[in-house]
């Protein structure tokens, strides 16, 4: 039997709708599962991203542990995936770009409404935030791109099914969305 | 002056005064644009439509068309530069689609889609733009503006009135309303203007008129917008039968032809959404 092909996949500034709609696939995940094994990934316990095929990206950079993530993807998948809307523009993640990251710590955690405990987190296990939230093809080289917000089931089957059989994924009109 | 041109290797009609694009969306050919609109005077500053007309560059939107006129539209190399400029559009600006109201019946989205544009290739710009929510039946979200100038000479030369302006350049372009305060509550703007409803973006919207048709019965979601532009034109001119081709076909290379160029013309098609909704 041949290797099963190896897939990590993290969020990074994303909220897992990304992964949420690659589970979409429903039973397809039965024969999805018979060709490949997950590394790193929400579904997993694996800690490190080990040597894959493919590396499957939501979300983009906002903090130093995400950038770390992205290069530990970059360093060891043969083929990066930008997904989703986050990985791709920043996307909702991003429109704090338009405030100073001292403002919205402020807002979040001091003066903002309903705040209990007022407090800027600053316990050092947490990764310091960027100024901006940057679109991770700003940061590594990116190899493909999946549009959507998220992108559907369907566009995860299309590209998958492209990436294992060694094509380059190609979308139909119909599955080319930015929302 | 009438006669026939070339796109492509499709033979064109054209009628007296017609520029190139007009031309060819009457003849069921699809060139690409955004700061052009049909019955509107040419401006030519987004340069998505631009074409090799005889071996020279030129933008469709403003060159009349000419007899016997041999023009290149769908090579490679111009539909990689088309990528690029929508590229450098969505970038230079604040696009975030799923927020956006416009989403489904965007212009400018709907051209990336065309594109099968998947990313944005440049570093993001994020703009520092801010929004005019003053009035109270239209917003301007600057974050979305792309410059076309549509809405300032539909102000001008649909409504009669000078609310909107472009002012500066390179960077430092902006869009401004013609008000003491600069606020659009303050300029002479109403819902009904052309201005209020001709934006091919989310940058002018008209209040409480959003998300009213629900993801998949928007314009683009499942007509590109090669048919929704070319649709209204062609059931106009009878051309859906079918193109000649033309003898300059050798000329024009190696080009493909429009895809599906007689097929999807078909007079089943949708009417043509009118101007209150987005075309
Ligand atoms: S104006 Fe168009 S391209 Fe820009 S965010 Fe809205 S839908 Fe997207
Ligand atoms: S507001 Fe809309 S119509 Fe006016 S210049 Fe900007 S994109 Fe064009
Ligand atoms: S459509 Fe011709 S330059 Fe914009």
């Amino acid at each position: 039997m041949a290797a099963k092909i190896k897939i990590a996949t993290t969020s990074l500034a994303g909220c897992f709708g990304c992964h949420m709609s690659f589970l979409d696939i429903d039973e397809r995940l039965l024969s999805l599962a018979e060709v490949v094994e997950f590394d790193r990934s929400p579904l997993t316990d694996i800690e490190h991203c080990g040597p894959c095929d493919i590396g499957l990206i939501e979300g983009g950079v906002c903090n130093s542990e995400n950038v770390h993530v992205l290069r530990e993807f970059r360093n060891n998948c043969k083929i990066l995936v930008a997904v989703g809307a986050c990985a791709i523009n920043g996307g909702l993640p991003a429109l704090r770009n338009f405030f100073k990251l001292e403002d919205c710590l402020l807002e979040a955690y001091q003066d903002g409404i309903g705040v209990d405990n007022p407090q800027i987190p600053n316990d050092p296990e947490l990764p310091l935030l960027l100024d901006k939230v940057r679109p991770i093809h700003e940061i590594v080289k990116i190899d493909y791109f999946m549009p959507g917000c998220p992108p559907s089931a369907d566009v995860f089957w299309n590209y998958l099914n492209a990436l294992i059989e060694g094509r380059d994924p190609t979308l139909p009109y119909e599955l080319v969305h930015y929302d | 002056m009438s006669g026939t041109l070339c796109i492509d290797g499709i033979a064109v009609p054209f009628s007296d005064g017609q520029t190139i694009i007009e031309a060819a969306r009457s003849a069921g050919v699809y060139i690409p644009y955004l700061c052009h609109r049909p019955g509107y005077a040419p401006y030519g500053s987004c340069k998505l439509c631009t074409v090799k007309v005889n071996g020279r560059t030129n933008t469709a939107c403003t060159l009349p068309a000419a007899d016997g006129q041999t023009v290149i539209s769908n090579s490679p190399d111009l539909q990689h530069d088309r990528q690029r400029i929508t590229q450098m559009l969505f970038v230079e600006g604040n696009h975030f689609c799923p927020s956006c109201e416009k989403s489904g019946n965007c212009q400018l989205q709907a051209v990336a889609y065309h594109q099968n544009m998947l990313d944005n290739h440049y570093p993001h710009f994020y703009a520092q733009r801010e929004l005019d929510a003053s009035h109270p039946d239209i917003l301007i979200d600057h974050d979305r503006c792309i410059f076309c100038n549509l809405c300032v000479r539909a102000s001008k030369e649909k409504d009669g009135k000078e609310v909107f302006g472009i002012a500066g350049r390179g960077i430092h372009k902006r869009l401004i309303v013609n008000s003491p305060s600069g606020k659009l509550k303050d300029s002479d703007i109403s819902v009904d203007d052309e201005a209020a409803h001709v934006c091919p973006t989310g940058a002018i919207l008209v209040k409480r008129s959003a998300y009213l048709a629900p993801i998949g019965e928007r314009i683009y979601d499942h007509h590109p917008i090669s048919e929704v532009a070319c649709e209204k034109a062609v059931l106009d001119t009878q051309a859906a039968k079918g193109h000649a081709s033309c003898d300059q076909a050798q000329l024009a290379g190696q080009v493909p032809q429009n895809s599906g160029s007689d097929s999807h013309y078909a007079a089943s098609m949708p009417p043509a959404p009118d101007i209150k909704h987005g075309r």
